[in-house]
């Protein structure tokens, strides 16, 4: 699904992404780890053409992510959801109008948002939120609307980057719990993350990271 | 059309929901309207006082006493057929003499020689006008040409006051293509130092909105999507503005016309009510296009990824 080749990036002074080449088929659950300044939030920026390499090229299934205009680049997007370590909410609308407005960025009709959205945040435990702004919710309540974003259009990838980040403990095996759910329904799922105890959680294939390079690739064994 | 729809909602939505930024963005396209509506009224009353120094300059064509009356009607028809000329009035000898008597009515001796001759000694005269004062110039050298039109009329014409008047009327010429064009330039000014004002407003206003849009950007949204209600809003500052300005004139003007119009050689209530709806689609079209175009520019910087 995912094919990176040869991948660098290079920030003026510093390396952040080395030669990095992997791939990701359809349905797995990656976990992406290492320290602050890895190369791991570069990595996930990659996939979303959100940044360009300096060297190589990553693959979405056949597309090469970096040739895409415009257009192209807005149907990508709409085939990834994502989840961010600080929410990235839009903060002057509320849990309901965020979730619509990923709804109506795919053009999805007025029907199917006043029938989906209550539903999704049903699912994530905001069914209560559904008109509050982010800076009226918590943490977690913030991160849970951001995967029900993340998910409301059913995408095919989920990348969360650090979504714990900013979580306390039960927040944080919340929020895994949902992210392995939704692996299970069969969305692949990446999730960059350098907290241990996230990473012995998930139990799936984990990519190490240090200095832009992968240093190793393995199946995570409990 | 949903989008659409979608788009003007939104825009209305973040307008309402902006508070404060809202205010401050529409407080500065109210200012730079109201530049733009001082600019107007100061026009004219720069345009009416040029007309009336334009009134007061004119040329006079002096006739030899006994010029046939067919030939200085048929000089009128050719003088007006020139695109300078605004108007051509003729003066029969014998208005001309009523009008040198009324005027020295009261020196005694000039009209005790005018009875003495006993018969009228000042000839018809025609009094032209051309549109502008700089054309003044074109009419002397057209009499004095050899052109068809006025062949034969230099065994009538006496004399004609231009080169009397040629300073002056060259003095006035310089004083009023000056004052045009100390206008134009100060318009320019002002006018593209409050759209760069107004636009680094709403580019601070969109500034605020930066990470927001990269977020819109990663969900999908196209670029209208991103861009419309941003554009939506800029409209609203503008249209709010453009009625607020209006109404804050009213009063304005009614006190300059009040208390200003001599001062000023205009009522400039008068003109304001007169020249309302022309004034109004200015200042509207100035504000939705100002508020509009600001929007668009200042959200590309922000949609490029």
């Amino acid at each position: 699904m995912i094919y990176f080749n040869n991948v660098s990036k290079n920030y003026r002074d510093a390396l952040a992404l080395d030669d990095v080449t992997f791939s990701i088929t359809a349905g797995e659950f990656v976990s992406i780890v290492g320290r602050s300044g890895a190369g791991k939030t570069t990595l996930t920026k990659m996939i979303l053409a959100d940044d360009v390499p300096t060297e190589g090229t990553v693959f979405f299934e056949s597309i090469d992510v970096h040739k895409l205009k415009n257009k192209g680049l807005t149907k990508l997007r709409r085939r990834i959801g994502v989840v961010f370590q600080d929410f990235k909410l839009l903060s002057n609308k509320t849990a309901y109008e965020n979730i619509a407005f990923a709804m109506e960025a795919v053009g999805k009709s007025d029907e199917e948002i006043a029938t989906d959205v209550p539903h999704v945040l049903e699912l994530v435990d905001l069914g209560h939120r559904l008109y509050h702004f982010p800076s009226q919710m918590s943490g977690g309540e913030q991160q849970r609307l951001a995967i029900a974003r993340a998910i409301i259009n059913q995408p095919e990838l989920i990348i969360a980057d650090e979504p714990t980040g900013n979580l306390d403990p039960i927040n944080t095996h919340e929020i895994v719990q949902i992210l392995k759910k939704i692996n299970d329904l069969g969305t692949t799922v990446i999730l960059a993350t350098h907290n241990k105890s996230v990473i012995d959680s998930v139990g799936s294939r984990i990519i190490t990271m240090e200095n832009g390079k992968i240093i190793r690739d393995t199946k995570h064994s409990k | 059309m949903t989008e659409l729809k979608r788009i003007i909602k939104a825009g209305f939505i973040n307008f309402k929901r902006g508070g404060s930024v809202s205010a401050a963005a529409v407080l500065q396209v109210i200012n730079t309207l109201a530049v733009i509506v001082t600019i107007i009224l100061l026009q004219a009353v720069l345009y009416s006082s040029l007309d009336v120094i334009r009134n007061k300059v004119d040329v006079t064509i002096y006739f030899n006493v006994g010029a046939s009356e067919s030939k200085i009607m048929f000089l009128r028809e050719s003088l007006l057929k020139l695109p300078e000329v605004a108007s051509v009035s003729y003066t029969s000898s014998e208005e001309v003499l009523k009008l040198f008597r009324e005027r020295h009515q009261n020196d005694y001796p000039t009209i005790a020689a005018l009875d003495e001759i006993g018969e009228n000694p000042l000839g018809a005269t025609l009094n032209i006008k051309t549109k502008e004062i700089s054309q003044y110039e074109n009419i002397a050298n057209f009499l004095k040409s050899d052109n068809a039109l006025v062949s034969g009329s230099s065994d009538i014409i006496n004399h004609s006051n231009y080169y009397d008047n040629k300073l002056v009327i060259e003095k006035l010429n310089a004083i009023i293509s000056g004052a045009r064009r100390l206008g134009f330039l100060l318009t320019l000014y002002l006018v593209i130092s409050a759209i760069i004002i107004t636009y680094n407003t709403i580019r601070l206003t969109i500034f605020i909105s930066k990470e927001e849009i990269g977020v819109m950007r990663l969900v999908g949204a196209s670029k209208m999507r991103v861009r419309g209600p941003f554009m939506i809003e800029g409209a609203i500052y503008g249209v709010i503005s453009s009625i607020l300005i209006l109404l804050l004139f009213w009063p304005i003007t009614a006190w300059l016309g009040r208390n200003m119009t001599l001062f000023l050689g205009l009522n400039l209530y008068d003109y304001y009510l007169s020249n309302f709806l022309q004034i109004f689609a200015i200042i509207l079209l100035s504000g939705i296009l100002l508020g509009v175009i600001s929007s668009f520019l200042a959200v590309r910087k922000y949609l490029n990824k």
